[in-house]
């Protein structure tokens, strides 16, 4: 699922229906190659992901699941994040903010009106869409840093609004909702993280549905022209600021539910979690992974949940002292981040992509008489 | 789009996912019975969360290694009941949602236990629930919020220092006597420990205070805080603030040429932590001159009284193992909250559950360096139940009169006739 | 009145360290065309180091311009060794490796002089100017902060304008292929715009230490207010600089002091994205080119 910003579409093997026709592929028989209609390849896919996670889940421990909820929810913030910033060229720094109103909706109508959790993430999906919609509009008259600035500002300016409306928001200790109960006919003994993690999967599995057909789309191809030549897509008859905003909608929906997710998880949403932070290593999170890519938002969301942990674990391996010790993964974090920038700017999909060629071009020892598609 | 590619790289991602997250899944341990994990025929682990990266590092971060400093002295003498006691500290960087992660990781992962000493409000309020119902003993939570103050609600924590809310009243009631008719002005914090605090201060002052003005631990600023309650006339003010923000009233006080009668809550007052940051503006004369003469509360003996045993006793322990780090009142902290944490697990018995470990200490009796005594019982979790007044004397905490006690209501103060204990006693050190 | 009077002379003093910061963002910006997010923990490290030399030397003044010559060498260093390898790249690159030096530049200074904050000497005295019965806000300090960062501005104004080398240096950050042609040494031009704008933000460092205190996570706020000013003003302008720094200093001293602590942030995000919708690439941002 190379997501690669260079491959133009082929109208051929995307429009026709049924198998299909021209130069052969290399390798697979028919009935093993996933279907070339994008809707039914990324079900498949979701499918075949999903039998992948539950398989994964019932076998991990609680904490294992918490991790790999956590991934899931992650990869839901960092899908949309790199469609934004990777296809469409937008930089936010602000996604972070959007993330906590998307945790903010779900932890409200849950706790406090009662709200079945599915209808909540749903409605806080849509709730964040609108304030997507909003900042989005803000946005679209601004590039670069000019952007980054405001949504920088975006991005601490609204978790004040917990501290300035406490009795709402809950101020600096945040809302608390109850954990999500496992529906009976799992069995009484079903472990809530492995329901937790189901949950935020299932929202991953969705988001990765909707962006990988929506990247082999129109609105796909829109994004990627106006982020390549603004004034090129204006003459083609685009309508760049109602893409641009398009584009944060569909990046602020991720985030919220995200969000949404985040509170199923952690049963929490504190101002403390959405700091600007957050924010920066969401944008980290997609360039580490491979920018644009959905495999990449799926290292992204691996790195940023073990990349901490190992750090930690290795500094806790050494006997140094506590200024050193408690220092010593951020120290990391920084030098990983400026060094996979600068020797593999294409990220970790990227690295892997190339390795991927290699492999291959290694294994065609013949010269090719068919085209490689 | 090649599919045969696509393929390739879907199984390639596929499968170092699965891989990545079972290696890190392998890496659990597991110990001990279903009644007591952690708990070794040699050895009892418990587990902490604290601020040891970011903005609430300073300070705090000293408390648990002069915990674990002090828990090794215990061990090196054999330990409680012949176990050693193991605490492992993981940094959440004051973030709730870090928190939840490495609390989980205690119990789910590390097996611990207990949980002793988790640091703050926001963060620890996030995992109550959890702890309550995994049943883990949530021992002396490192923050005054009258929240943990809750048997029925939340059997299995327990507070450990005096709460906001109790310190507000006896600060108030001091002002009420000694100061009577002056107007207050009051400068807080805008979260659980300033409004606590200012809710205390209120129950005993009401309309004598003239002027509450909070501030954001995240904007440095405070000069229109301050001359708004210059403006209003306080000659006394209230300080329910964290040392930066003691130091930051201080400077702004000082620049405005406006000189009230200071008091400050026992939270923001360490004259080390003060004075060594007001270091570059007293020129020549004390780092602490800008605090002289503040009246504050003291649960615990000054760090500076080196006339005290116990003084002694965590000053011994500090140079043998967490030298590092400044003498001051985090230490101090942090030694006698373990001290209390090593009585209820020695008082739970020679085979220690965890259920035995809450009953414990909800029995309550532990002597020890406070000054007041503890409240706890079935229905009380609340920790110090008081405190002493004490001025800023040259530069250094000396208490005045009686130690008093109160509750977090409407409750009347009266003093406290404590016995101060000694380090022998108890059998949990031999100084 | 005097409260006004107070609050403004509080905010024109916080502004001029937030516009020597924006300066720096804002030289940073001219010459290569990068959002320097590490600036924070640039000017984070010099006051440290200041505040290391002043205790040790007992000279503040010595600290002082340790802490800028310092700032000065950091800027270089930092250009020909990391940035330059992602310079004429992908903005997002430059932006992920700016904010991985940052948070290097923060644990490193926990590593070294651990998260406890220190004290920093103010260059002169924070006693308020006392006039009739009135204590003001504003102090021998504030007028050396004021007349410090004005100083920095106009010296760098006149290098720009009036000196061979400034006018190297933006030939460099303008027209770089034209430039080379004509003999300048465009990547040298390009560490020296750095290494200014280092040196201005570590005179921010200096100025505003004394009441922040010196410690790795206490100069994001002003860092922050610094790049939202350099934004305001305009990231192209030296003049947006300094105006978005004083007007972002007054309107953040007015909300504070009338309307409550708590609105502070949340009103900094209504400022920004209120003269962004007006002037999309700042107040004093140049004419844009074509639309269609």
């Amino acid at each position: 699922m190379s997501m690669g910003t260079e491959t133009p579409a082929q109208p051929s093997a995307v429009e026709t229906a049924g198998p299909p026709v021209g130069p052969r592929r290399g390798g697979l028989p028919s009935w093993l190659r996933l279907p070339d209609q994008t809707l039914l390849r990324n079900l498949l896919l979701a499918v075949f992901f999903g039998v992948i996670l539950w398989i994964l889940s019932e076998n991990f421990d609680s904490f294992t699941n918490l991790r790999l909820a956590t991934v899931a929810y992650y990869f839901t913030a960092l899908a949309g994040l790199t469609v934004l910033t990777g296809l469409n060229g937008q930089i936010s720094l602000g996604h972070g903010a959007l993330m906590a109103v998307g945790a903010y909706s779900t932890a409200i109508l849950v706790g406090r009106t009662g709200f079945p959790l599915g209808a909540a993430l749903a409605a806080a999906t849509a709730i964040t869409a609108l304030t997507g919609v909003a900042v989005g509009a803000a946005a679209s008259r601004l590039r670069g840093p000019y952007l980054a600035g405001a949504t920088l500002a975006f991005a601490i300016g609204l978790p004040g609004l917990a501290d300035r409306y406490p009795k709402a928001f809950g101020g600096e200790n945040g809302l608390s909702v109850a954990p999500p109960t496992p529906p009976a006919s799992l069995g009484l003994d079903f472990p809530l993280e492995r329901w937790e993690a189901w949950i935020a999967c299932l929202c991953a599995l969705l988001v990765f549905v909707v962006l990988a057909n929506l990247l082999r789309s129109r609105v796909g191809r829109a994004f990627r022209a106006v982020r390549d030549d603004e004034v090129a897509a204006q003459l083609a008859g685009l309508n760049v600021a109602r893409t641009q905003v398009l584009a944060f909608v569909v990046s602020a929906a991720c985030a919220g539910l995200a969000g949404g997710a985040l509170v199923v998880v952690t049963q929490l949403a504190a101002p403390g979690a959405f700091q600007l932070a957050l924010s920066l290593a969401l944008l980290t999170g997609i360039v580490l992974g491979g920018l644009g890519s959905l495999t990449g938002a799926l290292w992204g969301a691996i790195a940023l949940v073990y990349l901490p942990q190992w750090s930690d674990d290795l500094a806790h391996s050494f006997s140094l002292s506590n200024d050193v010790q408690s220092n010593l993964p951020l120290a990391l974090y920084g030098i990983v981040l400026m060094v996979v920038i600068v020797a593999a700017p294409q990220g970790i999909q990227g690295a892997l992509r190339g390795l991927a060629r290699i492999a291959h071009a290694a294994l065609r020892k013949k010269p090719a008489t068919e085209e490689e598609a | 789009m090649n599919n045969t590619r696509t393929r390739a790289l879907l199984a390639l991602a596929g499968c170092l996912t699965a891989a990545a997250l079972v290696a890190s899944g392998c890496g659990s341990s597991s110990s001990g019975g279903s009644s007591a994990p952690g708990v070794t025929k040699t050895t009892v682990l418990i587990g902490s969360h604290q601020p040891l990266t970011g903005p609430a590092a300073p300070g705090y971060s000293e408390i648990a290694p002069a915990a674990k400093a002090f828990f090794e002295y215990v061990n090196a003498q054999g330990g409680v009941n012949g176990r050693k006691i193991n605490l492992i500290y993981k940094d959440d960087g004051y973030n709730p949602t870090k928190t939840v992660d490495v609390v989980k990781q205690l119990v789910l992962q590390n097996k611990v236990f207990a949980i002793w000493g988790g640091l703050g409000t926001p963060t620890h309020t996030k995992v109550v629930d959890f702890l309550n119902s995994s049943r883990v003993p949530d021992l002396f939570v490192s923050s005054g919020c009258p929240c943990w103050d809750d048997g029925a609600k939340h059997p299995y924590t327990f507070g450990w220092q005096p709460n906001y809310t109790i310190e507000g009243k006896i600060l108030g009631q001091y002002i009420k006597q000694n100061f009577a008719g002056k107007k207050v002005g009051v400068f807080y914090q805008d979260d659980d420990f300033g409004q606590g605090g200012l809710a205390g201060l209120k129950e005993q002052l009401g309309s004598q205070i003239v002027a509450a003005k909070p501030y954001q631990p995240t904007v440095t600023n405070v000069a229109p805080q301050i001359t708004a309650i210059q403006k209003s006339g306080a000659e006394v003010l209230v300080d329910f603030s964290i040392p930066a923000f003691t130091a930051l009233e201080r400077l702004t006080s000082f620049k405005l040429g406006y000189k009230p009668q200071l008091v400050v809550s026992n939270v923001g007052i360490d004259p080390t932590t003060v004075g060594g940051l007001l270091k570059s503006f007293s020129k020549g004369k004390a780092d602490t001159a800008l605090i002289e003469g503040a009246i504050t509360d003291a649960y615990l003996p000054s760090p500076t009284d080196t006339s005290n045993q116990w003084i002694q006793l965590f000053q011994k322990i500090h140079d043998k193992y967490d030298a590092k780090a400044p003498f001051d009142g985090n230490v101090e902290y942090g030694m006698a909250s373990a001290y209390t944490f090593a009585q209820a697990l020695k008082n739970a018995g020679k085979d220690p559950t965890r259920q035995g470990l809450v009953d414990a200490v909800e029995k309550g009796g532990f002597t020890g360096p406070g000054l007041v005594p503890f409240r706890y019982s079935k229905d009380e979790h609340g920790g110090f139940g008081g405190g002493q007044i004490a001025t800023i004397k040259n530069g250094k905490i000396v208490v005045q009169g009686q130690p008093m006690t109160t509750d977090p209501g409407t409750g009347p103060i009266t003093a406290s006739n404590m016995k101060p204990a000694q380090p022998g006693d108890n059998g949990v050190v031999k100084p | 009145m005097t409260r006004f009077i107070d609050l403004t002379l509080n905010g024109i003093s916080n502004g001029a360290i937030y516009a020597a910061v924006a300066l720096a963002f804002v030289l940073i910006w001219r010459a290569t065309r990068i959002v320097n997010f590490a600036a924070g923990g640039m000017l984070m490290i010099t006051t440290f180091v200041a505040s290391s030399v002043i205790s040790s030397s007992g000279s503040y003044w010595l600290g002082f311009f340790v802490a800028l010559a310092m700032g000065f060498v950091l800027g270089g260093v930092v250009e020909r060794l990391i940035i330059r390898r992602v310079e004429g790249g992908p903005p997002l690159n430059s932006v992920i490796v700016t904010i991985g030096l940052l948070i290097l530049l923060q644990a490193i200074a926990g590593m070294i002089w651990s998260a406890t904050p220190r004290s920093f000497p103010p260059a002169f005295s924070i006693r308020g100017y006392h006039v009739g019965s009135h204590t003001y806000l504003f102090g021998p300090f504030d007028v050396f902060t004021v007349l410090a960062v004005l100083g920095v501005a106009a010296a760098l104004f006149l290098l720009f304008r009036f000196t061979d080398l400034g006018l190297k240096m933006r030939a460099a950050a303008f027209e770089p292929v034209v430039a080379r042609l004509q003999g300048v040494r465009v990547g040298n031009m390009f560490t020296l715009g750095w290494a200014l704008a280092s040196l201005a933000g570590s005179l921010a460092g200096l100025l505003i230490g004394p009441q922040v205190f010196v410690g790795p996570n206490n100069f994001d706020a002003v860092a922050i207010f610094g790049f939202a000013a350099a934004v305001l003003g305009g990231l192209d302008s030296p003049i947006g600089a300094l105006v978005g720094g004083l007007i972002l200093g007054l309107a953040l001293s007015y909300v504070s002091g009338y309307a409550g602590a708590s609105l502070v942030t949340l009103a900094a995000l209504a400022i920004l994205v209120a003269v962004l919708m007006v002037r999309p690439s700042g107040i004093f941002s140049s004419a844009k080119a074509r639309r269609i």
